[in-house]
């Protein structure tokens, strides 16, 4: 079955989350075709030759992290990283519902090619039918000898467990879902040494993404160079697009990287809600630097054009914000999240997160000066680089894109105590 | 003061163990501590304490993770735990005016429980509903696409 899309080629009905479902449409071809005639090697080799890059947001390429794990360590782990919580973003939600098979055998291909004996699903706390799709899937599999001892009758070995999380946005970031997945209070570690080197338990591992390791059955069955003929050449290969805030047809869309944007929006999506006129759009998931319409004009989706226009493809998640929203008001929504979520670990980014946060507040309430501009400008600048995940910087960028792009916005409210627009953030 | 292992629970949190490699004894944290709130609706100290010499490492670290994790709570909630996303997308499509809905129809704020018990409001960080905003979870359960009318219809619902 070769297809275009990797994800949505089938329609989705009450069953396509089950095994009949998903055998139906070819899956578990991928497992029995490497368990048969792939040596672990090759099924890496293949995956490095898709130029696949992980879809959680960094876009760090697949083969290339595969390839940092020792062939020589008794032990090596693999963990899904399922923990989907940066703002806007569902995609994983959408496969997890639909097709959780297709998770098991990316899983079961990753570990076949990294040798990997226990592999791991750390999930979301909140995810509810995510979970139980999940849980339902993995019982199927098991009962069908496709998970656990001898798999499809061969010397290869593996379960899957899955590991519930309990509400924190910093345990998607992958070295903190170790620690919590340890047992630990989810604070994310030093690197180096990266978990490809020194992971869960100081062993090798490899934590991949739900939709990045989705995508590998399709690889094996269609090989790398399939994979790597679509979309654009430096960043191959389809993404779960999310669409939503004021877009008419909210929603999940499979499209190659390189689709330009307004094509989606407007006539995949329906264009903005209400008729009304595109402000501006945040492309990549909440932490992602926000972009005006004339700058989204001629934007495509692919991670080139998206660091050439100053902001990045992320986790694929489209905010769609329409004329006439407060955009202070909007800022505030995402200050309040990054200092709600800050692990508390690093100084720049606790105390940062949380200053920028009481600022717009003050401002907010008409009592914001001249100078609260020039520090929420300034306090970014403390906080980027300097703290040992990302979660600072994903702070910091809202904050200094929205100034910069909606400047007058902010002084307006600064100066009259008031939104220039009513304040209202819906449509 | 360490909380009493019921038998009911201590077969749970066997089933858990089997689940993992002998050597990740340290990963069954979290889900000892879900699987005790999911039974008795709470997790107190004494339950950590139960948790810890049950996996064997210190009552400590059992104690960091109950308090660092937003989904643990020491003390009983509401009936119904009413989570209504706050975030971009859910902000975007209407979930201001349906936590103000919910505070007015519930005669709480954000935070507290009605005094016959029976409900809890809060407002929680995204839970991935983006594309069918605005949400909220009560319990465990998603619903979406939400206006007042769909939010009174559900509370009605409600034992």
């Amino acid at each position: 079955m070769k297809s275009d899309r990797v994800f949505q080629s089938f329609p989705v009905t009450a069953d396509t989350h089950t095994l009949d479902a998903y055998r139906a449409r070819g899956g578990y071809g991928g497992l029995t075709k490497a368990l048969t005639a792939m040596q672990p090697l090759e099924v890496e080799q293949q995956v490095a030759a898709s130029g696949l890059q992980g879809r959680g947001g960094a876009g760090f390429g697949v083969g290339q992290k595969w390839s940092f794990v020792s062939k020589k360590s008794p032990v090596v782990y693999l963990c899904c990283n399922a923990d989907e919580g940066e703002p806007g973003t569902f995609k994983d939600r959408w496969i997890l519902e639909h097709s959780p098979h297709q998770l098991l055998e990316g899983m079961l291909l990753a570990s076949y090619a990294l040798r990997v004996r226990h592999a791991f699903v750390y999930i979301r706390g909140e995810f509810d039918l995510p979970l139980r799709r999940l849980q339902g899937a993995l019982q199927e599999a098991r009962a069908a000898g496709l998970v656990g001892e001898r798999i499809l009758g061969t010397d290869f070995s593996c379960d899957i467990v899955i590991h519930r999380g309990a509400g924190a946005y910093v345990c998607g970031e992958e070295s903190s879902l170790l620690n919590s997945l340890e047992g630990k209070k989810g604070y994310p570690r030093n690197k180096p040494p990266f978990p490809a080197i020194k992971g869960l338990y100081q062993r090798p591992t490899v934590v991949n993404n739900v939709e990045t390791l989705s995508a590998v059955p399709w690889i094996i069955v269609n090989g790398g160079p399939a994979y790597a003929a679509m979309g654009v050449k430096k960043n191959p290969g389809t993404r779960l697009f999310g669409l939503s805030g004021h877009v008419d047809r909210p929603g999940i869309y499979e499209r190659p990287t390189g689709y330009p944007l307004k094509k989606l929006l407007f006539e995949d999506a329906g264009g903005v809600l209400g008729g009304k006129a595109l402000k501006a759009v945040i492309p990549g998931g909440s932490s992602t630097p926000i972009l005006t319409a004339a700058e989204a004009e001629h934007l495509t989706l692919d991670a080139e054009a998206l660091s050439k226009a100053g902001s990045m493809l992320g986790s694929g998640a489209i905010i769609v914000i329409a004329e006439g929203t407060c955009m202070v008001r909007l800022l505030q929504v995402l200050t309040r999240f990054y200092s709600h979520e800050s692990c508390g670990q690093c100084t720049p980014c606790r105390e940062g997160t949380d200053w920028m946060n009481r600022i717009l507040q003050r401002i907010l309430a008409g009592q914001g000066t001249a100078a609260d501009l020039v520090s929420l400008q300034e306090i970014p600048q403390a906080i980027m680089g300097k703290t040992i995940c990302a979660l600072g910087d994903a702070a910091s960028m809202p904050v200094l894109s929205f100034i910069k792009k909606f400047g007058p916005e902010f002084q307006h409210y600064i100066e009259h105590g008031r939104s220039v627009h009513d304040g209202r953030l819906t449509v | 003061m360490s909380a009493v292992l019921t038998p009911v629970l201590r077969e749970r949190f066997d089933a858990i163990r089997a689940l993992y490699p002998e050597e990740m004894s340290n990963s069954l944290v979290l889900p000892l501590l879900h699987c005790t709130q999911e039974a008795q609706g709470f997790v107190t100290e004494d339950d950590t304490v139960m948790i810890a010499a049950y996996i064997g490492v210190p009552a400590m670290q059992v104690l960091e993770a109950m308090r660092w994790y937003t989904m643990f709570h020491g003390a009983p909630q509401g009936r119904h735990v009413v989570k209504v996303c706050r975030n971009i997308a859910c902000a975007l499509r209407g979930s201001e005016s349906l936590i103000a809905h919910l505070q007015q129809r519930l005669g709480i704020n954000v935070g507290q429980t009605t005094p016959d018990g029976r409900f809890t409001l809060q407002t929680v960080e995204c839970l991935a509903s983006c594309g069918t905003a605005p949400a909220m979870q009560v319990g465990d359960t998603y619903f979406e696409q939400l206006d007042a009318a769909r939010v009174d219809e559900i509370l009605k619902d409600l034992p």
